[in-house]
């Protein structure tokens, strides 16, 4: 059921870094929240228990969505919705079947208005995924450290890595 | 007063019917999609909205016919109108419409939660307000002070995933099946539930956290480098449930303790596991708790829970307007008390 994995990502890496805990893969995910514009969608893409909807949660602060708000898997919910500094969608794809139940739920709503869009298991929707969209792949290295790395694809890439180092 | 209660928030289709406060038994119908989505290793949310569509009218017809009763005869309609995925939830609202509008008579959306807790309310035992509610499934776990009908206090709740989302991760990561707690349920029985130690996260919050739990099975499949031989399967699940029942049982029975609450309720899909029924049963005793948790068939989505909680409402004289719409997030802690 899953669809195509892409383990290590593809082509040139712009940025790479081990994060050692999964309060680092938070902070990551912060930093990178901080920097989103509307529009920006965010494709997280790894195995399970690689840290996606840690570095998610981290995103959600940076984009200021209020620590009394908690930021929960959606798995089930499929999407949940945040309100910070800009609108939040954080999907989770996990459960989906492939493009044509995310036509059925107007998905283009979401990636192309206003707010910020992080995707669980994006790879899943890879076709339909907007042009600049933002690929930050997740690998398990062993019991706490994963290897984070964003390739050099979208347009919004080169910018955020450059913001990030 | 007859209420038709109607609900489609996830991988349910059901319809039930409640005659002045009670359910009438033939009428509680319940279409899982959980055949379909099995072939997925899930729920597929496509399917979920187009198969309530199907089944939503023949599902109400069938449990009228249960009731004895025709359509001309509701007098009020109850449905759920959120958390959950929008596109389920609107078929079974706009029916609620359609019908409410055709016949002039009230009708509520629910709050789904609300619905979970009212369940214990269906069972041959309940308790009177207030009491510790636990309503843990594939979506939620949440632990609350429930002081009435509307009336909820947050008082612990997961801080990534869901109690039964980890049973379905772990059945995936296990290639045991769907739905993952009722696999891993049936499996442990007579495995070893000391065979791995798994971790209890958060152990002084109240809160939850299962997405340690998750990883530290990966962890071990990682380890080994290849997968579980069939004849330890039994103690991995064992072992693995324990893990997720120690911490539902001593949160919810700590936060009774500390609110000096004698009553808890256990309700939503995980509580129709055998192994959480039996330990709750177990450690609320020998904390001088009284513990009610609904029969298995009112923890999983129901409409009658639906109904319960709609009653309420609409006994008190409220009713909904034609133009409220389904809500995906809807934290039970922000529904309007009556006091």
């Amino acid at each position: 059921m899953p669809g195509k994995s892409h383990p290590a990502g593809d082509g040139v890496s712009l940025l790479k870094v081990v994060s050692r805990h999964p309060d680092e893969t938070f902070r990551i995910g912060r930093r990178i929240g901080e920097h989103l514009e509307g529009g920006d969608v965010v494709a997280l893409i790894g195995e399970l228990g690689t840290g996606k909807t840690c570095i998610a949660q981290g995103i959600a602060r940076g984009i200021g969505v209020p620590d009394e708000y908690t930021i929960t898997s959606p798995t089930f919910t499929l999407i949940n919705e945040y309100r910070g500094r800009l609108v939040l969608y954080h999907f989770d794809l996990y459960r989906l079947n492939g493009i044509r139940d995310m036509e059925d739920m107007g998905y283009e709503e979401y990636f192309f208005g206003d707010g910020v869009t992080v995707i669980e298991w994006a790879e899943k929707i890879e076709d339909i995924l907007p042009e600049g969209t933002l690929f930050i792949y997740l690998t398990y290295i062993d019991e706490n450290e994963r290897e984070i790395r964003i390739p050099e694809r979208g347009q919004r890439a080169v910018a955020l890595s450059n913001l990030l180092k | 007063m007859l209420v038709l209660g109607i609900e489609t928030s996830c991988d349910e289709t059901a319809a039930a019917v409640l005659r002045d406060g009670r359910l009438i038994p033939a009428s509680n119908v319940v279409a899982s999609q959980a055949d379909l989505h099995s072939e997925y290793g899930g729920v597929v949310p496509e399917i979920a909205s187009r198969k309530h569509m199907e089944t939503i009218i023949p599902v109400i017809c069938r449990a009228l016919r249960g009731a004895g009763v025709s359509l001309r005869d509701i007098e009020g309609i109850a449905v759920t109108r959120g958390p959950g995925l929008v596109g389920s939830l609107l078929v079974g609202l706009s029916v609620a419409k359609a019908i409410a509008f055709a016949l002039d008579i009230p009708f509520v959306g629910v709050n789904h939660l609300e619905g979970h807790v009212a369940s214990v309310f269906l069972g041959d035992s309940s308790p009177d307000f207030p009491f510790v509610a636990l309503v843990v499934s594939g979506g939620h776990t949440n632990i609350y002070l429930a002081n009435g009908f509307q009336d909820f206090r947050v008082l612990g709740q997961t801080k990534d995933d869901a109690a039964g989302e980890a049973f379905d991760k772990a059945a995936k990561l296990l290639n045991i099946g769907y739905p993952g707690g009722v696999v891993i349920d049936r499996l442990a029985r007579g495995g070893k539930k000391d065979w791995i130690q798994f971790p209890r996260a958060m152990k002084e919050s109240m809160d939850f956290s299962f997405s340690g739990l998750k990883t530290s099975l990966l962890k071990c499949i990682k380890k080994r480098g290849y997968p579980f031989h069939e004849r330890d399967l039994p103690d991995v699940a064992a072992s693995y449930q324990e893990a997720i029942v120690d911490v539902l049982v001593e949160k919810t029975l700590r936060a009774a303790q500390m609110f000096s609450i004698k009553k808890v309720v256990v309700c939503g899909g995980v509580a129709a596991n055998g192994r959480l029924r039996e330990r709750f049963r177990e450690e609320a005793d020998s904390r001088g708790i009284d513990v009610y948790i609904p029969p298995a068939l009112f923890c999983t989505d129901n409409a009658a829970m639906v109904a319960v909680v709609g009653e309420d409402i609409l006994k008190r004289g409220f009713r909904d307007t034609f133009d409220i719409n389904a809500v995906s997030r809807w934290p039970l802690d922000t529904l309007r008390g009556y006091s």
